[in-house]
This record gives structure tokens, sequence and C-alpha cells, in this order.
């Protein structure tokens, strides 16, 4: 429940953005984002929230990791 | 991994004495399991499960008072999917659920008051459960509702944060813990600033770490070392940069909309300070103020359950004699065996 979990930003409006999550499409809040994204950037997604930038590279690493402690997105 | 695993036995010769550290997160726990490195580790070093799995250390009391909302006419009561099958005094939310009560399975505390939006006619109420990095998300839907002023949406709020547990834990000396291991994307919102006190006051390290087995060793080895040298530090084993600090926007939103208070924990008992409260700015919002908590002393070990005693490190689920005869995953007595967090769960899977 308290996995982060990495998404790719789509579109950004205002405040919130069009990301996809493991190929599905979700809204993110920007709320609590420190940093400004933009399309193709990725972020850290915890409860419908962006919590932080991050890099493909690491998105991709996380990415596999989740995959390796068996986690699908759930809540 | 092997040149990991040498230096970790050799820095366990050095200390000469058996080791018990604990992994605070429950997705560490998962984790450690799943990489197979429980069986790996030398049987001078044991690691064990922490309070960190939130459906887990939530209260009987609050599961009481969110289904005596869930039953009332014209509500809503909004939560994260494991909260559901938890097995309380008067049965469970899916019971409730089953019996009529309109409960509903969120992703985001958004979710939730999105439906409070589309139904103005219900009292939307979302079940607020997680540590530091979920009270957050939490302020900005009670910031927004409070913006919109979406006056039918309101928290019920058992939000928690873990230093003040992990003192109490340290304290109450049941349980010989040497060190901690704590979860790398947790950190990212809380920075490492706040497992100071754990090794200033208490002389404990606390190491933060990933969720790959490269990453859980190298926490390991960082956390023997400082042993072995006899420092107690806050170390940074997660390969990606956490700072002192966290995210301190959401640091702010979560004072702004949060007051610290005692809060009980399973297990743990009430623990001053520990929990995160509803400020009187947000008082329209709070489902604390408008829904009586049911007057119901709960005891805690009904059910034969040793929940309790899993999250504080004090016995392995083996040793509770519901564990795998009458405790499953599809029929589970308490909360550490329905979420997929909790230390009974991940001993079944792969134990
Ligand atoms: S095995 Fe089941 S009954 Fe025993 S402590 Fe764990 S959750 Fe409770």
């Amino acid at each position: 429940m308290c996995l982060a979990i990495p998404a790719k930003v789509l579109t950004v409006n205002g405040q919130e953005a069009l990301i996809t999550v493991q190929g599905v499409q979700r809204t993110a809040n920007l709320m609590l984002l420190e940093e400004t994204v933009a399309p193709g950037d990725y972020v850290l997604l915890h409860a419908g929230f962006a919590i932080r930038k991050w890099t493909a590279a690491e998105a991709q690493e996380q990415e596999l990791l989740l995959a390796e402690v068996g986690y699908t997105h759930r809540d | 991994m092997s040149a990991k695993l040498q230096e970790i036995q050799n820095l366990l010769a050095q200390i000469g004495r058996p080791v018990q550290l604990m992994e605070v997160c429950g997705t560490h726990t998962m984790a450690i399991f799943r990489t197979g490195l429980r069986s790996l580790m030398p049987p001078s070093l044991r690691l064990l499960s922490g309070p960190g799995c939130p459906v887990c250390v939530t209260h009987d009391s609050f599961l009481e008072h969110a289904l005596a909302i869930a039953t009332q006419p014209n509500t809503l009561v909004a939560t994260f999917g494991d909260m559901l099958r938890v097995p309380g005094r008067s049965g469970s939310l899916e019971a409730a659920r089953a019996k009529g009560a309109n409960v509903q399975v969120v992703y985001s505390p958004l979710d939730a008051l999105a439906m409070a939006r589309q139904h103005p006619d219900l009292r939307v109420v979302f079940l607020g459960i997680g540590f530091e990095t979920t009270a957050p998300t939490t302020a900005g839907a009670l910031v927004a509702a409070a913006r919109d002023g979406v006056k039918n949406f309101s928290v019920l709020s058992a939000h928690k944060t873990m230093p003040n547990a992990l003192s109490a834990l340290l304290t109450s000396g049941e349980v010989k813990i040497d060190g901690f291991l704590m979860p790398g994307h947790v950190s990212v919102i809380t920075g490492t600033s706040i497992y100071e006190p754990v090794a200033r006051i208490f002389k404990r390290p606390a190491v933060v770490t990933g969720f790959e087995a490269g990453e859980i060793l190298a926490g390991v080895e960082m956390t023997l070392r400082m042993i072995a040298e006899g420092r107690a530090e806050v170390g940074n084993a997660y390969a990606h940069t956490v700072t002192a600090e966290g995210n301190v926007k959401a640091r702010a939103l979560l004072a702004e909309v949060f007051e610290p208070c005692d809060d009980a924990w399973r297990g743990l008992g009430v623990i001053p300070g520990s929990g995160l409260k509803i400020r009187a700015a947000f008082a329209a919002h709070d489902a604390a103020r408008h829904f009586p908590a049911p007057k119901v002393d709960v005891p805690e070990t009904s059910r034969g359950c040793r929940c309790g005693d899993v999250l504080r490190g004090a016995i392995t689920p083996p040793q509770c004699p519901l564990f795998r005869n009458v405790c499953t995953p599809w029929s589970p007595q308490g909360a550490c065996m329905v979420s997929g967090e909790g230390t009974c769960a991940a001993y079944f899977r792969f134990s």
C-alpha cells in the first residue's frame, strides 16, 4: 500500500497530468511534486499523487524490481 | 552477491554475538522472502519484521468506528482495498457491504473526493490509513475539499508516523533490536532526518535501502559495519537520492492539515504523539467530529489472533497457533494475514 510506482507523463494540465502506469492510463495529481514535469518525464506515483520526478533509468529499474517482488498495481 | 554475503559473515564474526535487525516496512518483508535472502542469512543474524504495514497496525477501535459509519443511512465509506477484509470485533467492512452498507474501494483519496462531488446526497467518508508517505495524499484531498467546499466529504484519520513507534519498541525493551532497515521510497517523502532520533537517542543504526536483493544486502552490510565499529548513524544504501529533508512540499501540506496526537496501534498500544489528527481548521471534513465513535471497549486478543505480538517482532507467524491451519489468506483471522504487506501473509506465501 505504501509502495510508490513509476509512471510516464503523457500530458500536463495545470495541477494534473495524464500518465500511464503499467500500461493503464490514469490521472496523477501534481500538488505534492516539487519539480516541474513535461510529457515524456517519469514520476513516482503514490495513491494518485506524483511524489517525485524520476529518471527514465530509475523508472525502468523500479519496474523490474516491482515485478520481482510480485507487485501489481492494486492500491 | 556472494562477496557481500561473505562480508556479512566477516562482520558478524567481528561483532561476535547474535544480531537482530528489524525491517520496518512490510514491502521489505515481502522482498526479503521473495529474493530468498531470509534463508541465505547466517544463523547469527535474524531479520525481524516490524510495524510497517499500515493496515496491520490499524487498531480494532478504528475499524469499529468505520463500521459504525458504514451502517449509517446515506453514507459511503471509501477505503484502500486491503482494509476490506480485516476481521474486526463486529465483522469486516466486506461483510458489512454484503449486508447492504455502501463501502467502495479506491486507489486514491482523490477518488473518494470525486465520489463525494458525484453524490452530493451521500456523506462520503474516506478511511485515512498509512504513514508519512500516504498522509500527504489525504492532506491533498482535504485541502481540495475545503477549497471547493465539498461539504459531504470527510476523512476518518488513522494516519500514523513511524519514529515514535520505533522509540516505543526500543523503550519497552521486549525485543532486542540492534539496527533498522528503512524503506527507500518512503524516505523520498520523509527524508532521512526522521530516523535521527533512533540513531542519536537509542544508539541504533538506521539504514535506508531498496527492495532489490543487492540493495537489501548492501543495507544489511552497512548496518552491520556500523554495529561492528560502534557507530549509530543514519545511512543510505538506496541507489536513489534521498535527501535529509525529503519532499518539503508534501511535508508542509501534511503539517498544514494534520497535527500529532496520541494514537492506538495494534500490538503496541497507545503511543504518545504517534498519530495524525485533522486540525480544527479542517473540522468540517473530520469524520471523527461528525460521527461519534461507538462505545465499545475492544479487547485486542479476541479470536486468538497474535498479530500484536507479530507486529512487535515478539513472535514469528509460525508461532501463532492459528497460522496456516485456521488462518490463511482465504480465511484470514487477523490483519497481518489480510494485507499483502502483512508479515503473516509473507510467511504463508514463502515459508
Ligand atoms: S497467523 Fe493469522 S491469527 Fe495468527 S497472528 Fe497472523 S493473522 Fe493473526
